[in-house]
């Protein structure tokens, strides 16, 4: 049903671009919903981030798994249990760069009757592969957006297309890309646990980002499209001097609205870990609570009546009810209780 | 809060990446306006229309290059024939290149400008590049 729902969106979202390109509608898919969709991706993710970045994390909630420091022969972790921001930006770059988190994941199984922990890489070792190739197809994609391209791109579309696999050559991450994303989802759907707890946000990224891999390198290698007229188009969009050429066909401007749809409710979704990554307080702060004390700056001024003051009110009473008082009757304190 | 300057910082790196490519084509001179991709090609005496209509051409010459050299290096099948009765010899250089021979302004402006870099002149001789004797 949630995945039912997830497809079933992005069938939609297909179509709609795919029929509505035909009826002189190029401006629309071309120009207005791509500049739309990219204001509506850097301002939601400003202020997203400022959102966060505005809640208070007055205390070190770090999540360590490993050993804190502590008296100097005892061994401790560095990148698990950071002591200082040299440590912390180490543990950082590794989650970042190599997911070093997913590496740790596990998975229990019943074997012989018994729960047996083991370790899986598969998460891991797709989520790096989707990324990274993801990563490499998005630099790639400069080229259609800047003219004269950049040296880099040249050098990504030469190591990518080593192998001189058919013409246009076959890229690598595109292939990656496909066996990246389409591991995640076969992940939610043949694993049980993982099944039950997927929802429609969870498969909708993925089925959106199928499709856009799949109607690229359907413009690539199946049914070619005028890629002059596209670069034209997409460097027109980023020159702020919009131009929609005759003929680049409804499969390219499906990809562009996906694409725009992508990035548009990037804020608005778990995708936004892109982000979040960077500002996970339990991540990117030192464990360093034994060593420092931290106060928190943002203490509310919490209107308190001390015994005291009590006392001061009520003393004629409790004198009369015969209560012990910290104080005499007249007020004076006695020595050892001055000021509580 | 305390953090603000930091988170500041990723986010103007953010928002540089994101623009990118609007920044640099504000930079580059010829950004924003198309190149002139009008392509003059040599009128040969006797051939007037090509292989295959030129818009098809213009998306599928790729696939016609590829498919032809695999069917003369490894099938010795040398000539084209269209559905009109005319007959091509299935060649780069003597077909193609007889009346596109003005390689730099019909080939090279497109692939330049899509930073396309065809394997075609890693074997094929580049016609003028032969008269002028430089190879």
């Amino acid at each position: 049903m949630r995945l039912g729902f997830a497809l079933i969106a992005v069938l939609v979202l297909i179509a709609i671009p795919y029929f509505g390109a035909g009826m002189g509608l190029g401006m629309l898919f071309g120009v207005i919903i791509p500049y739309l969709a990219l204001a509506i991706f850097i301002l939601g993710f400003v202020v997203k981030v400022m959102g966060w970045a505005s809640l208070p994390v007055p205390f070190r909630i770090t999540t360590t798994t490993g050993q804190a420091k502590s008296l100097p022969w005892v061994k401790r972790d560095p990148l698990e249990s950071p002591y200082n921001g040299w440590e912390t930006f180490w543990r950082m770059f590794t989650e970042i760069v190599f997911f070093r988190s997913l590496f740790r994941n596990t998975k229990a199984e019943l074997k012989e009757g018994r729960v047996v922990q083991g370790s899986t890489k598969f998460l891991w070792a797709a989520g790096l592969v989707f990324h990274y190739s993801f990563l490499v197809i998005i630099l790639r994609h400069v080229n259609y957006f800047v003219t004269p391209t950049p040296e880099f791109v040249t050098w990504l579309q030469f190591v990518d297309g080593f192998f001189q696999i058919g013409l246009p050559i076959l890229y690598l991450t595109d292939i990656f890309f496909v066996l990246g994303v389409g591991y995640l989802f076969l992940r939610r759907v043949g694993i049980s646990q993982m099944r039950y707890l997927s929802l429609a946000s969870d498969y909708f990224p993925l089925f959106l980002l199928l499709a856009i891999g799949l109607t690229g390198m359907g413009m690539r290698y199946l049914w070619k499209v005028d890629i002059v007229g596209v670069k034209e188009l997409a460097v027109g969009l980023f020159s702020f001097n919009p131009v929609v050429p005759a003929g680049v066909g409804p499969l390219f401007f499906t990809h562009l609205f996906l694409v725009s749809f992508l990035i548009a409710y990037f804020p608005f979704s778990k995708l936004m870990h892109m982000g979040g990554a960077f500002l996970t307080p339990t991540r990117n702060m030192p464990n360093n609570t034994r060593a420092e004390r931290h106060v928190n700056p943002w203490d509310y001024d919490v209107k308190v009546h001390t015994y005291e003051e009590y006392e001061d009110e009520f003393r004629p009473v409790m004198k009369a009810a015969g209560l012990p008082l910290d104080r005499d009757p007249d007020g004076a304190a006695k020595p050892e209780d001055a000021n509580g | 809060m305390r953090d603000m300057p930091k988170i500041l910082l990723g986010l103007l790196i953010f928002v540089l990446l994101a623009l990118f490519p609007v920044i640099y084509n504000a930079v580059t001179a010829d950004a924003g306006t198309p190149p002139d991709l009008v392509i003059e090609t040599q009128n040969v005496p006797g051939k007037s229309d090509c292989v295959i209509p030129g818009e098809e051409m213009r998306t599928k010459h790729m696939d016609m290059l590829m498919e032809w050299r695999n069917d003369v290096v490894r099938l010795d099948d040398r000539y084209y024939h269209d559905d009109h009765g005319r007959t091509f010899e299935k060649s780069l250089t003597n077909t193609c290149l007889d009346c596109h021979s003005n390689k730099d302004t019909f080939c090279d402006r497109c692939h330049t400008y899509m930073e396309v870099d065809p394997y075609c002149w890693d074997c094929h001789v580049i016609p003028q590049e032969l008269e002028g004797g430089t190879r």
